[in-house]
């Protein structure tokens, strides 16, 4: 009766490409399978929260604590390791969102977004306005090593892209697990009807909270690949426009499965590169135009197109086809 | 028989409306009660009290010698007192099958609940076995969206029953299905609870439903007890055949009429 679960192979299988692919792309396709990771990783978290009925216009919050915690880790601790700085990244993510999380899993509805929005932009406020943090220029990150090794450009771009692809696997294949456990259900629980979580023994609270800090952790780990990626930091991470970004490509892509975020982000890089070149001045109405036709057309998110023809099984979250046929 | 669920002089008010007064109730083991009184009585609120959800403005609570006024209900549900609703309270986009392995993933604790996944044989199997009980291990794949009121209140009370209560606080368990379905429902009801020996107090209008099912009555007026005992005696207590059975057939003459 249950069907087999076929996301962790193709998390294999699309990880091998990439990996592989990696050798083949040019440059700057390269840069953007991380740059598009690097978002899509930002992107789970907001869709954990949306899973929810939670719309954080914040994200860009864990996403600047992210990519700071790098720049920082090697200015003032000195640590060059890759994996020390995006540990320490995602330390300084769980950290924040555990403090902040038990005040945000309060809030509802648009008093969360608007809180969210609000925190992110205080950040936001404190970065552009610190000298010694670089105010709105923001800080330098220089080449991460690799335990202990100085590495080539070359090697660092590799390492850089190699590790963005491995740990991007982990966390989906994490958060996918997440989605499907007792917890995941009870997300989807606590949008509909908190009263009957609590009645069922579950705080609705707890819920709350462990998705919010869920989405912490990975916008965090979003934020330093990012800030490796391109070398720098700047406030704009936490500025609202950045939250707002993550959330489109979260409606893009479609909250009924994690790998949605990543198919969100891609088609949105690849629209905003081409848009950007083709139409300098209209990007901005191409991909808003992009987005409402989605709405229009595929309000479940560009995710559905892999849903079509199939007879989902009972565990999975977007039974459009059968709810359609057991009435 | 030893009482589990003490409640001494509670009351709660909103405002200016009573919905609870000076309210004195035992229900011991393995019983079967049944709570009538016209709308607006206090019934639910009763029960509201009783499991959490409301916090009662003066007044005590003892479960099996625990005070629990005031508790959060889900440290009530978990000590053994459960409830279904007056409207069946449910999640439209799970199915059945879901929300009965939810229930019973949130009996454990751990990280187990955040890792591995909702859906498993050995969940399957206690589920369906529960759902069996109530007669809906039918519909199991299906979403409350789609399902007849009926089942729902199954559904709701199958779900109450997960955890093996002590207890079970039923509101109004027949309210909202046909008249000609109520009997059938709620001997499945019966016959499912029966299982666990659990002490049942179940929310009535049907005078019916109520002599052939309760031993007991507590009789509700305007937030307050006018009666409280056998069923036959209750049942012909003056003040509750003129203030609750009375006003019931009227209501249900106005009812049918509009019809
Ligand atoms: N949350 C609330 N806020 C304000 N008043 C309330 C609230 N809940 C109940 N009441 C009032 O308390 C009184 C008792 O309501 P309650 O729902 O307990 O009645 P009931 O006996 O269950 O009636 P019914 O048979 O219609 O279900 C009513 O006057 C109702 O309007
Ligand atoms: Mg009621």
């Amino acid at each position: 009766m249950r069907a087999f679960d076929k996301t962790p192979l193709a998390i294999v299988v699309a990880t091998t490409l990439l990996l592989v692919g990696f050798f083949v792309f040019p440059a700057w396709l390269s840069l953007m399978v991380v740059t598009i990771i690097a978002k899509a990783l930002v992107v789970v978290g907001v869709v954990v929260l949306m899973r929810s009925g939670l719309v954080s216009f914040g994200q860009g919050l864990y996403y600047c604590i992210g990519g700071y915690a790098v720049s920082l880790g090697e200015q003032v601790l000195q640590i060059t390791d890759i994996f020390v700085l995006l540990a320490l990244a995602m330390a300084a993510g769980l950290v924040a969102g555990s403090i902040l999380g038990l005040l945000m899993s309060r809030y509802r509805e648009i008093f969360f977004a608007m809180f969210s929005l609000a925190l992110s932009m205080i950040l936001y406020g404190i970065l552009s306005r610190t000298q010694s943090l670089g105010s709105t220029d923001g800080l330098n990150i220089v080449q991460p090593t690799l335990f202990g090794i100085k590495l080539a450009t070359q090697q660092a771009k590799l390492l850089i892209y190699f590790t963005t692809c491995v740990l991007a696997a982990l966390v989906t294949y994490a958060v996918h697990r997440y989605i499907r456990s007792p917890l995941g259900y009870a997300s989807m629980a606590v949008r509909d009807n908190e009263i009957r979580v609590e009645y069922l023994g579950l705080a609705p609270k707890k819920v709350f909270y462990s998705n919010y800090v869920i989405a912490s952790v990975v916008a965090a780990l979003g934020g330093a690949i990012t800030a490796l990626n391109y070398g720098h930091v700047q406030p704009d991470m936490a500025y609202w426009s950045q939250s707002g970004e993550f959330i489109f490509i979260a409606l893009m892509g479609g909250t009924s499965h994690v790998a949605a975020a990543f198919l969100g982000s891609a088609v949105f890089e690849t629209i905003r590169t081409y848009a950007l070149e083709l139409a300098p001045d209209a990007w901005r109405v191409i991909l808003g135009g992009v987005l409402i036709a989605i709405i229009c057309f595929l309000p479940k998110g560009l995710w559905s197109l892999t849903q079509f023809g199939k007879r989902s099984g009972s565990s999975d979250w977007d039974r459009v086809v059968d709810e359609k046929d057991s009435t | 028989m030893k009482p589990i669920l003490e409640v001494s002089d509670l009351n709660k008010s909103f405002g200016a409306v009573t919905a609870a007064a000076d309210i004195n109730v035992t229900i011991h083991e393995n019983e079967m009660v049944a709570v009538i009184g016209s709308n607006g009585a206090g019934k639910t609120t009763f029960v509201n009290m009783v499991t959490g959800y409301l916090k009662p403005t003066s007044g005590r609570i003892q479960f099996c010698g625990k005070d629990i006024a005031g508790r959060a209900p889900r440290e009530i549900s978990r000590s053994g007192i459960c409830r279904s609703f007056q409207v069946a309270q449910l999640f439209p986009e799970m199915t059945i099958l879901e929300h009965m392995m939810l229930a019973f993933a949130a009996l454990q604790v751990g990280l187990k609940n955040y890792f591995y996944p909702l859906h498993s044989q050995a969940a399957e199997t206690r589920a369906l076995e529960v759902l069996g009980d109530f007669g809906i291990a039918g519909h199991a794949n299906a979403r409350v969206g789609a399902l007849a009121q009926g089942v729902r209140k199954l559904l709701d009370i199958a779900i109450a029953m997960v955890s093996r209560p002590q207890l079970l606080l039923l509101d109004e368990p027949t309210s909202g299905v046909a008249i000609e379905e109520k009997f059938a429902l709620m001997e499945t009801v019966m016959g499912g609870v029966r299982q666990t020996k659990a002490a049942v107090m179940f929310i009535e209008h049907d005078m019916e439903i109520v002599s052939q099912y309760a031993r007991r009555v507590i009789a509700f007026y305007e937030g307050r007890i006018i009666a409280n005992g056998p069923t036959k005696e209750v049942l012909a207590h003056a003040q509750v055949r003129e203030f609750i059975i009375g006003e019931i057939q009227e209501a249900a003459i106005v009812a049918s009429k509009h019809d």
